[in-house]
């Protein structure tokens, strides 16, 4: 394996010109602190990514594979552990007063920014302030929106200038927070890149080029060392993290493959440590190829059929019967079992099963067997008087969107006699047309921006952007209102979904799981985190028997 | 000949601004926006980012602004997508990739196709024929999205030679399998242009003439065989090299170069306006250039050809 050694030279090369001696020291013979297992003399973690990334910047950033980087360079209030649960991140804590509207967060005095300068309240005041200023032009700033801060909304319209936004640096490390409506789940959203901290003079200084390798300045475990778009990058441990002694991973790498197929072969030649997502319908054969290595965990998406209820959808599908008609013939034990096969769920509801705190709420049609569910479809369809109903199924390009939507009409025609013309559209151009109700039937899917039931919900009420079909039932939104205050949000969440399932709107196919390979040297990967967060200062790498 | 290049290089002019002006038309055309999102952006989220980026003035005013800057300062504009560069970084960082591949690839592919063509040809119905025409019929037949996975599971998992993607700047194990993958099946055009152009210059009277006067067979080859066996060769060459140099998607996307290919799809795909409109133009460019460059080396290689 000359190549494999060449690599290793190359990258030892790198790791001792690069580095501080603090911390070059070898991890030969070094055990664990916890556990105790040996550690590999190689602390390296490389993945593939499926595609280039467009920024590092947590301000701009709006997709996951960004996001998944820049929780290694940057750090928020608050993160996760691996199960999900809040733990400290830059704040020690947070209280919470005046019913959930006004949160005051305490921020560690030792966190430091990666050129030494100590990392302060203001600095989280400049980034979200940043944020939501129409200059920076974010195609994120609603998610500040969302948090339901003070002016946010006004600020991003233009109406308000950036220094009026509902936040406000106490002291250095006092972070005061008003909301203007209870927000339960806010310090669970600081986890998110958006409402990361922003080093102003680095900002101001190199304008938009300050995410580049020479310029970074940042907060988290990990400093940008080099980056190639569309090839690769590499992270370096950054030794001013307050946090640095017990980060065990020197280096991550990150290799842009697009082709799944080739990402496989390289896999399996060792050249990195994780692949994700797997090639489609893979996972069963690579689960009995490599037990060790490959995993199907939850992941917090629901994909679903949207039903275009609009005025410019078909009379049929204003009838929620038949909506149920259609989604009761849909059997998604085939599509789960049959054709994903990576330990999906059938889905009933809207909200993910492992959502945090959420209880599944009781849907009788889930209940019943398919052979019932099919015969009340037909009993629908008769009732409502709609024969000869043609519908427009449109999907976005990808192999399993058109299985299932080949094999969902084909179940619809046999069992209601629907006819679906499926049309294929590349990504823009189908949110094009889902975005101006062009469709009859849309295959969607929504992933929580937290992890907290209303992120599933709140889609279904009448104002939401992504709510394509434009379904609107009063009663839902009333109680997703009332959802923020409530002590138990559970009780609301019930009644909405059970809401959902009777006017059926939308057609909920399944819960997503997350399938990928992983070297099994890999130690301390998030397996239990279903929003597949994961952070690479908790990772290490055993040395191999 | 200079008046002649002059000319066409004034020609070229108003052909590249009128491609500009059709492809901002297309893309204007095509539905769906480069800010688009599954959530729906808020009007005014939407409203700053097509302040930021100029999307909220008229068509021409854009068109305008953008061919002014592109001809006075060469400036091509921020990137829709990558919000932190330019389309200036992004063809800096790109295009020396495409290029490096490309020109070995052109290398590779004329010197040996060329070769394999002459030898066929003049070994006309020998082993050596049937052998030539055998490589470039297979290789002809390996699309170069059959290739690329072939050559990685053979180098890369079998062997552990060579690793299966990435750049590295250029680091020559890293070329290799690109080079490969992307050379040959222009080879296997220029193996056969050459053996069937060869073998009809070989039946040309003025071939006889000179074997007749007891010239030897390697002088006459390429003395006075091979320049005007080139021609039909040459013509090829002019829009291969600029399909090389310019990339393939196919092998950025199967080996993770960074080229300059990826970033053209990957651009019209999410509309990302000013790096469709930089590539098309850099390409376009080439294009003309080294049309260009066919014609002139054709005038020199045919004194029969004057413009």
């Amino acid at each position: 394996m000359k190549r494999r050694s060449l690599l290793h030279l190359s990258a030892a090369l790198l790791i001792s010109g690069g580095m501080t001696p603090a911390f070059a020291e070898s991890h030969a013979m070094a055990a664990h602190p916890e556990t105790g297992e040996k550690l590999a003399e190689e602390q390296v973690f490389r993945y593939r990514l499926l595609d280039q990334f467009p920024t590092l910047d947590p301000q701009l950033n709006e997709e996951t594979a960004g996001f998944h980087v820049i929780r290694q360079l940057f750090e928020g209030l608050m993160s996760q552990d691996a199960q999900g649960n809040l733990i400290p991140g830059v704040a020690t804590g947070f209280e919470a007063s005046e019913g959930n509207t006004v949160y005051t967060f305490t921020l560690r005095d030792d966190a430091k920014w990666s050129n030494g300068d100590p990392v302060t309240a203001q600095d989280f005041v400049y980034g979200w302030q940043r944020a939501v200023n129409p200059e920076t032009g974010s195609p994120y700033g609603w998610y500040l929106e969302l948090t339901e801060m003070v002016n946010a909304a006004a600020i991003l319209a233009g109406e308000m200038e950036p220094s009026e936004l509902g936040v406000e640096a106490v002291d250095d490390t006092t972070l005061k927070i008003t909301l203007n409506k209870p927000l339960p789940y806010f310090p669970a959203m600081t986890t998110y890149a958006t409402l990361f901290p922003a080093h102003q003079a680095t900002v101001e200084a190199h304008g938009s080029e300050w995410t580049s390798p020479e310029n970074m300045v940042n907060n988290g475990a990990y400093n940008l060392a080099e980056i190639a778009l569309n090839e690769f990058f590499r992270l370096e441990k950054n030794p001013e993290y307050w946090d640095a002694e017990n980060v065990i991973i020197d280096e991550v790498v990150g290799l842009v493959i697009n082709d799944v197929n080739q990402a496989l072969t390289r896999y399996e030649a060792g050249e990195f440590d994780m692949l994700e997502p797997l090639p489609a319908g893979s996972f069963p054969r690579l689960k009995e190829e490599r037990p060790d290595e490959a995993h199907s965990v939850p992941r917090l998406c629901s994909y679903y059929y949207a039903l275009n209820q609009s005025d410019n959808g078909p009379e049929a599908l204003k009838d929620p019967r038949v909506r149920k008609a259609l989604s009761y013939a849909v059997d998604r034990d085939v599509i789960v079992d049959r054709v994903l096969q990576g330990g999906q769920l059938p889905a009933y509801n809207f909200a993910h099963a492992a959502t945090a705190g959420f209880e599944m709420p009781e849907i009788d049609y889930a209940s019943w067997d398919q052979a019932k569910r099919d015969s009340e479809a037909k009993r629908l369809m008769e009732e409502a008087g709609v024969e000869d109903l043609e519908l427009k199924l449109i999907y976005n390009t990808s192999e399993s969107h058109k299985q299932i939507a080949t094999v969902i009409s084909q179940m619809w025609k046999q069992k209601l006699g629907v006819e679906t013309s499926l049309e294929n559209y590349e990504w823009s151009t189908y949110i094009d047309i889902r975005g101006n109700q062009n469709f009859d039937v849309a295959r969607s899917a929504w992933c929580g921006d937290y992890n907290e039931a209303s992120t599933f919900l709140d889609l279904l009420t009448t104002t939401h952007g992504a709510n394509d079909g434009k379904y609107s039932n009063p009663e839902v939104d009333a109680l997703m209102r009332a959802s923020k205050t409530s002590e138990n949000p559970n009780a609301e969440y019930t009644q909405v979904e059970q809401i959902l399932a009777e006017d059926m709107a939308i057609i909920p196919i399944y819960h997503y799981a997350n399938t990928f390979l992983l070297n099994p040297s890999l130690k301390g990967f998030p397996m239990e985190n279903v929003e597949n967060n994961w952070y690479v200062k908790d990772f290490y790498r055993v040395a191999e028997e | 000949m200079l008046s002649f290049i002059i000319k066409r290089l004034a020609v070229a002019v108003p052909t590249i601004l009128a491609l500009i002006v059709f492809s901002f038309l297309l893309m204007e055309a095509a539905p769906g926006s480069p800010f688009a999102t599954e959530r729906g952006v808020p009007p005014e989220v939407l409203a700053n980012l097509e302040a930021k980026y100029g999307l909220d003035r008229p068509l021409i005013e854009r068109m305008g602004i953008y061919i002014w800057n592109v001809v006075t300062q060469f400036d091509f504009g921020p990137s829709f997508k990558f919000k932190d560069r330019t389309v200036n970084d992004l063809i800096a960082q790109g295009f020396p990739v495409t290029l490096t591949y490309g020109f070995w690839s052109f290398v590779v592919a004329v010197v040996v196709g060329g070769t394999l063509g002459i030898l066929a040809a003049v070994y006309h119905n020998t082993w050596l024929d049937y052998l030539a025409v055998g490589i470039s019929v297979g290789a002809q037949v390996l699309p170069n999205f059959v290739m690329a996975p072939i050559l990685v599971v053979v180098f890369t998992l079998w062997l552990g030679w060579l690793p299966g993607g990435g750049w590295r700047g250029g680091q020559w194990e890293y070329v290799i399998l690109p080079v490969i993958a992307l050379s040959t099946s222009y080879m296997a055009s220029i193996a056969r242009i050459t053996r069937s152009s060869m073998l009809e210059t070989l039946n040309a009277q003025f071939i006889r003439t000179a074997r007749a006067k007891g010239l030897p067979m390697r002088r006459v080859i390429f003395r006075h065989a091979l320049k005007p066996a080139m021609l039909p060769v040459i013509s090829y060459l002019g829009p291969a090299f600029v399909g090389m140099i310019t990339g393939s998607v196919l092998i950025d996307v199967f080996f993770s170069t960074g080229g300059i290919g990826q970033f053209f799809v990957n651009s019209a795909l999410s509309r990302d306006y000013s790096v469709i409109m930089g590539i098309t133009i850099l390409i376009g460019s080439l294009t003309v250039l080294f049309n260009l460059v066919v014609d002139v080396a054709y005038a020199w290689i045919d004194p029969k050809i004057r413009y």
